[in-house]
């Protein structure tokens, strides 16, 4: 009785440790939770169009090879006629002719590289700062962001989403302590609606999340094998040790 | 055995009888008490692991490059274009962090059922050298991917030998080979890492179980198997074989132990960002210094001693001092107990409130290590005292105190402690 209490003590309590905190950005804004669907093809192959067409020139994914795309359904054709735009040969990583020294003179910073972003930042992260730009004549950009405040980089989606502009409120809420109210407005339209811009910004995530572990997916099909074989395993490790101690008392 | 192996066997035998001899001494006539619970499966879980390190880490060192310029994008090479390579590296990665889960828990056994105690003080200090290897050969790894926390983790450990009054200095710019942590450092980590450690770590594994054999396990009631032999055969009573009896019940412990330990690494390798820290998928940036620097979990109970201990003189050396009493302190363990029985069993609601204590304690300084120290926000009011308000800063130091008094009161409550009758054989 006594031990088994102990064991679950322990075990409680390591797992009381283990539960992460409330996700929310350095600058305290909530992030929205990313609903990005690693097994949809389709907004993965939308995701890989965003990326090379607004990403791929700052940002690059020096660690990503154009031809391992095919892991998101398409063939190295569709590869070399949709997505290289920045490369001769589909073996090729998603490297940028942008330069660290270039990067720095206009930015500030360089525009980091984006192969294991999303595993560093996390999709919740990506997907709440990639929605939450809006204009600020403060900046040397003219753009500024509420999840990265001060952001170097400019809205790059900008066209699509439209221009918009924040007003940070600092009001009570119920519990009477002063928390900061974020209003929102629309200055100009973008080409997409909000939903449609989220959606874009969904499938831009779900390619980053892809490009973090592209071996992500088959590292989980792998894992339900494995757990199955040592399942099957276990019957027969467990038979084997009732049948040698069935005389040990 | 088919009539060619014997003969084969036969040979060998007529030539190095010592192989079997050494077989019957560590396996089949190693007699084990027959009432091994639970607890006891972490002795060979850790040879496991131990092995699973070795193995993965040989076929890491095919594609690893130490070089400061290459190391992160060796390890994205090794994740993305060699074949079958992430699993590799998750397993190593995995198997670091499970390395010290099972050391610990093997640690707890050794310490509740009073393994350490006359005539086993040798095991149980080959056992602490090996933990305190494993400390090394983690940290060292730990640098290899050269991502941000890689990177400042060993900036900030390498700086507390700095901190050590005179040869300070001096001692961390020898570790380093650089005056800040380097391609250099990165380099002889990587040696220290590879050869150096474990071979340390496979000698001391060896002296360990030669140890523990010329005196045999302890059990769970913490009493002696050998003072009752059979008069015929001259084995313990309630001794059996280590082989078969162990061996087979071992492997039903390792395959229990692998489907947890592929759940992580299948399902969760980061683990919420505790086997894989989230900043250190950045590339090492020697001009940027995170915000929050935290070790890797295992770590943590000692890091929250380092910061609980206020500086003396402008130095951290007190604290750093602490840090290194909190791991050298178990080397003393043996002497330190003077209670009349080793098992937590029979032991007196002294020694279990204590014993409660500590793993509470340990626990918590554990969890506080992986949070800022404003995690439990701050005191409401202001007292002279009161050289810092965080909340956490003081539970840290008043778990920092329960952890040395666990071991500095232990001669004093061990003693008092009123032991229940031991039972002259082993209990189910």
């Amino acid at each position: 009785m006594q031990r088994r209490l102990l064991v679950w003590a322990f075990a409680s309590a390591l797992f009381a440790a283990l539960v992460p905190p409330a996700a929310a950005s350095e600058a305290g804004y909530r992030l929205d939770r990313s609903p990005h669907d690693p097994n949809d093809l389709v907004s993965l192959q939308s995701g890989a169009r965003l990326f090379v067409n607004y990403c791929l020139n700052c940002h690059g994914a020096q660690f990503m090879r154009y031809n391992r795309l095919t892991d998101i359904g398409l063939s190295e054709s569709q590869i070399r006629d949709n997505l290289m735009f920045a490369a001769e040969k589909v073996g090729e990583t998603m490297k940028v002719a942008l330069g660290a020294k270039e990067g720095k003179d206009w930015f500030g910073v360089p525009p980091p590289d984006l192969s294991v972003i999303a595993r560093s930042r996390g999709a919740d992260w990506l997907y709440t700062y990639l929605r939450t730009f809006y204009r600020d004549s403060r900046t040397g950009s003219g753009w500024n962001n509420a999840v990265f405040p001060n952001a170097a980089m400019p809205h790059a989606l900008w066209k699509l989403q439209g221009e918009r502009a924040l007003e940070v409120a600092q009001v009570k809420d119920l519990a009477g302590h002063v928390v900061p109210e974020y209003r929102w407005s629309q200055l100009t339209p973008g080409t997409l609606g909000a939903v449609q811009y989220d959606t874009a910004v969904r499938d831009l995530v779900n390619f980053l999340v892809y490009v973090g572990e592209p071996s992500g997916q088959s590292r989980k099909r792998i894992g339900v094998i494995v757990l199955f074989v040592l399942g099957v395993l276990f019957v027969f490790a467990y038979a084997l040790k009732k049948n040698y101690w069935k005389d040990i008392h | 055995m088919s009539g060619r192996l014997l003969a084969v066997w036969d040979w060998v035998d007529a030539r190095m009888p010592s192989l079997a001899e050494e077989y019957r001494k560590h396996m089949a006539e190693y007699y084990a008490p027959k009432n091994f619970n639970f607890w006891y499966y972490f002795g060979s879980l850790a040879m496991l692991v131990l092995a699973i390190q070795i193995v993965t880490g040989i076929f890491l060192t095919m594609h690893y490059k130490p070089d400061a310029s290459l190391a992160f994008g060796s390890v994205e090479y090794i994740m993305r274009d060699v074949a079958g390579g992430w699993i590799i590296r998750y397993i190593h990665s995995t198997g670091a962090s499970a390395f010290f889960i099972v050391v610990y828990l093997h640690m707890f056994r050794g310490l509740i059922y009073g393994s350490y105690r006359q005539p086993r003080e040798l095991v149980w200090i080959f056992g602490v050298l090996i933990y305190l290897c494993l400390m090394g050969e983690a940290f060292m790894g730990y640098l290899l991917p050269w991502g941000q926390m890689s990177y400042w983790g060993a900036q900030v450990i390498v700086n507390l030998f700095g901190t050590i009054p005179f040869i300070g200095p001096d001692l961390a710019l020898w570790i380093r080979g650089d005056y800040v942590v380097s391609d250099a450092t990165l380099n002889r980590f990587f040696a220290m890492h590879v050869i150096a450690i474990p071979l340390a770590l496979l000698g001391l594994v060896v002296v360990h179980l030669l140890a523990l054999h010329d005196v045999g396990s302890n059990n769970p009631d913490g009493i002696e198997i050998k003072k009752h032999k059979d008069p015929k055969t001259g084995h313990p009573l309630d001794g059996i074989p280590f082989h078969p009896y162990y061996t087979v019940k071992d492997i039903v412990g390792v395959v229990v132990f692998l489907a947890v330990f592929c759940s992580v690494l299948f399902f969760a390798p980061e683990l919420g960002g505790y086997f894989l820290e989230y900043n250190n998928f950045i590339p090492a940036d020697p001009l940027k210094t995170p915000t929050h620097i935290a070790p890797v979990w295992y770590f943590t109970p000692f890091y929250t001693i380092l910061r609980a201990v206020p500086p003396l003189f402008n130095s951290q050396f007190p604290g750093v001092l602490a840090m290194g009493l909190a791991t050298m302190i178990l080397l003393f363990l043996p002497w330190l107990d003077r209670g009349t029985v080793k098992s937590v069993r029979y032991r007196g609601t002294l020694y279990k409130a204590w014993l409660a204590a500590f793993v509470v304690v340990f626990l918590v300084l554990g969890y506080l290590g992986t949070e800022p120290t404003t995690v439990w926000g701050q005191f409401g009011f202001d007292a002279f005292f009161l050289d810092t308000k965080d909340i956490a800063t003081w539970a840290g130091r008043l778990c920092t105190v329960i952890y040395f008094l666990f071991f500095i009161l232990m001669p004093w409550y061990t003693a008092r402690d009123a032991a229940r009758p031991v039972p002259e054989r082993v209990t189910p």
